[in-house]
């Protein structure tokens, strides 16, 4: 886009170009498919680049930063010419937004850097695309369960995503919401940290366990798939009886779909 | 030049040491209530303070400044500390501070030195070197006291005994102080410690300190401290030697403003600190007869050298990055393994050493954040961590570990639209002898580590974009 906000122009139709998430593309198909309903319902059109495939979070944040600049040329390459880029994953928006203009400058590549600047603006976690840029809180969502809500380390500390994702959830119909103890605490997945020191990664998804069968949820909700099948296996090993639905899937629910 | 960090050097990995801490259910409820209680005080007088984000960032501004010009500024202390009847060392590395340090108190026939404050003389082995040389070292700070007569490690940057509670602490000190009887109130310890440590502070005339900071301006050196026994430390001797490292320096007496608020307040969560010592040369009627300064390198400047971690130099100890860490507090301070525990251990060992024997440090983190929201001084210390693996993967380079060759593999994937849609067609064909029930209870290898506590959901059957190609095919065709 050429001139003015997104949240100005909130009231005509958007192209959205969804960036998925590998992990969201191979294990979580769900959740992309609720993005792209969701965005519909709200009269935008999505659009989905076959040649993306992941944001090079894993490599880069695990050591492998030269292995991550390719990802990030490729992600540059497939995006640059969207108007706005929703990404259903916090640490993926964290990826591109915190790490891509250092990553440009440490290659000395300073017509990349310039790219990503110019693409930096139009990258959207969801709830920051709905919220902020789109001026919608109610989507028109049911969803008749009892729902905790967990907020991901990047949502709260690097995106200071705040109370987006509370006031997308307080407007979904039939919703009945429990505040989750210790809400700021990591759940202990930390990406390749969860294998590489898998037993602290245990004691802190114990304590995360702990909190979350506390509320009696039926669900356990995040803007992050990554956090969720952190907590969802833990969960499922101890026969706790609660799922782990990604925030997109809720937001995405409605009376028809639910009858 | 030999750089060396306490014991690190014969320290287990952070994964081994995390694994026997973690059964010290003891250990770990301590730890948990202590750095609970401190950052639930810490929040509180952090929030009634409405400029401290401007805090922050001018502390910050600070020490950036100050290390952009740190030759100046050690220079200018070294002639106004001169000045005032101050005698400055300059150490490269640990053994030539050791050196200095028991030559000095040789020099004056000391036989013992009272230490206060000073976790830079464990960065440097000092008491075992003071001991070989015939020294007794007596540690006067309390907690410094509770683990030297243990014969324990510290396992906190600010509250080294966190990981002993009331009872643990009566017993050492009962069996230390050959008491009979001991009550396990705070008043009943600390009487025992005063007792034990009063007489120390008027017998022994060498005293030994580190410094929270030293002023460029004035040459004046600062420590901060809660209980009066550096005070006395300071004070009571004829002779004092204060060990500093080269990043203390700030530059002017003005700058105190700034710290002074920061520190308590992210340290104990104290508005200010209960003694807050400030001292200028010597003095003919007061205080010390001669003071020494010990400047050390040991590493520092080679931390210095390094654009992308350099702000690790900013650290003020504060330990606040420990309290908040929700690895630290699964694991406590001695899985370091090192003086330095917690987010800034393992970003400030591993520099220290460069990376001989702390490559498991960078990696115990999960990146959560926690520690850079709360640094008085703004380290963002998950990208120094981050910047650290990089280089622990480099230098790995040689000998192509499993992780590297499975990490350089799936990049080809990823870099190909064809490889990644070939891989995910292999990776759901290659999962079905692990899936039972719909879940995967056992995974091979490292990933077994995933599978110890965790199940692990399969890759459905249709990818997301397969099922958008699907749908593109029935709107074309419709």
């Amino acid at each position: 886009m050429d001139q003015g906000t997104l949240s100005e122009r909130k009231k005509t139709t958007l192209r959205i170009s969804l960036f998925v998430a590998c992990y969201n593309d191979t294990l979580f198909p769900e959740t992309g498919k609720s993005v792209v309903r969701l965005l519909e319902r709200l009269g935008h059109q999505v659009e989905f680049p076959f040649e993306q495939t992941c944001c090079g979070q894993m490599h880069y944040n695990t050591g492998y930063q030269p292995e991550a600049m390719p990802l990030l040329r490729r992600f540059v390459e497939v995006f640059q010419d969207s108007d706005a880029v929703c990404i259903p994953s916090s640490s993926c928006v964290a990826m591109v937004r915190d790490h891509y203009v250092k990553m440009a400058e440490a290659a000395g590549d300073f017509a990349l850097r310039r790219d990503v600047e110019v693409l930096l603006p139009r990258v959207f976690e969801l709830t920051e695309l709905l919220v902020d840029q789109l001026g919608v809180e109610d989507v028109g969502a049911y969803y008749p369960h009892r729902v905790t809500y967990h907020a991901s380390c990047h949502s709260l500390r690097s995106l200071h995503l705040g109370n987006r994702p509370m006031r997308l959830l307080r407007k979904v119909r039939g919703i009945e919401l429990v505040e989750l103890e210790e809400l700021e605490q990591c759940c202990g997945f930390g990406g390749t940290f969860a294998v590489k020191n898998g037993e602290v990664s245990a004691a802190m998804l114990a304590d995360k366990l702990r909190c979350v069968t506390a509320t009696r949820a039926e669900v356990v909700t995040a803007v992050d798939n990554s956090c969720l099948m952190h907590i969802f296996g833990g969960l499922h090993r101890q026969g706790a009886g609660i799922k782990a639905v990604h925030l997109a899937e809720i937001l995405a629910s409605t009376e028809e779909g639910a009858s | 030049m030999s750089v060396r960090v306490g014991e690190a050097a014969r320290a287990p990995s952070f994964q081994k040491a995390a694994h026997t801490l973690l059964k010290d259910d003891q250990l770990r409820n301590n730890v948990r209530h202590a750095t609970d209680v401190i950052t639930h005080k810490r929040a509180g007088v952090v929030a009634e303070q409405h400029d401290w984000q401007q805090m922050r960032t001018t502390a910050s501004a600070i020490k950036a400044h100050t290390l952009r010009y740190l030759d100046e500024y050690l220079a200018q202390f070294e002639a106004t500390c001169t000045a005032a009847g101050g005698h400055v060392h300059w150490a490269a590395d640990a053994d030539e501070a050791n050196r200095i340090i028991v030559e000095l108190i040789q020099k004056h026939g000391g036989r013992e030195v009272i230490k206060v404050k000073t976790m830079t003389s464990d960065e440097i082995g000092l008491n075992s070197v003071l001991e070989a040389s015939g020294i007794h070292p007596h540690e006067t700070d309390l907690a410094d006291m509770i683990i030297q007569l243990g014969h324990d490690h510290p396992s906190h940057i600010v509250v080294p005994a966190l990981h002993k509670n009331r009872r643990q602490v009566r017993e050492i000190f009962m069996r230390a102080m050959g008491l009979k009887e001991l009550g396990d109130k705070p008043e009943d310890l600390t009487e025992a410690a005063r007792r034990y440590l009063r007489e120390k502070f008027l017998k022994v005339k060498i005293g030994f300190s580190g410094a929270n900071y030293l002023i460029a301006e004035t040459g004046g050196v600062c420590v901060v401290e809660s209980e009066g026994n550096a005070r006395m430390c300071l004070t009571l001797p004829d002779v004092l030697i204060t060990l500093a490292g080269i990043e203390k320096v700030i530059p002017t007496f003005g700058d105190l403003e700034v710290f002074l608020q920061l520190l308590p307040r992210s340290a104990t969560g104290e508005r200010m600190n209960p003694y807050n010592s400030l001292w200028t040369g010597v003095h003919t009627d007061e205080g010390p007869k001669e003071f020494h300064v010990v400047l050390l390198d040991n590493g520092r400047t080679r931390i210095l050298a390094d654009r992308e971690s350099r702000e690790t130099l900013h650290c003020i100890r504060c330990g606040a990055c420990l309290n908040t860490c929700p690895v630290y507090r699964q694991t406590g301070g001695h899985a370091y393994g090192s003086i330095y525990a917690g987010p800034i251990g393992a970003i400030l060992t591993p520099q220290l050493f460069d990376m001989e024997h702390s490559q498991s440090l960078p990696y115990a983190s999960s990146l959560c954040g926690a520690c850079y929201e709360v640094c008085p001084v703004k380290i963002n210390i998950p990208e120094v961590l981050i910047h650290l693996r990089g280089r622990v993967v480099r230098e790995q380079q040689s000998g192509a570990s499993l992780e590297a060759i499975g990490m350089k593999a799936m990049a080809r994937v990823f870099t190909s639209r064809r490889r990644f849609e070939a891989a995910q067609r292999l990776g759901r064909i290659g999962q079905w002898p692990f899936v039972s029930d719909g879940w995967i209870r056992h995974l091979p290898g490292m990933l077994g580590n995933w599978t110890a506590v965790r199940d692990l959901q399969p890759m459905p059957s249709q990818t997301f974009r397969n099922w958008w190609r699907e749908r593109e095919k029935e709107n074309h065709d419709a």
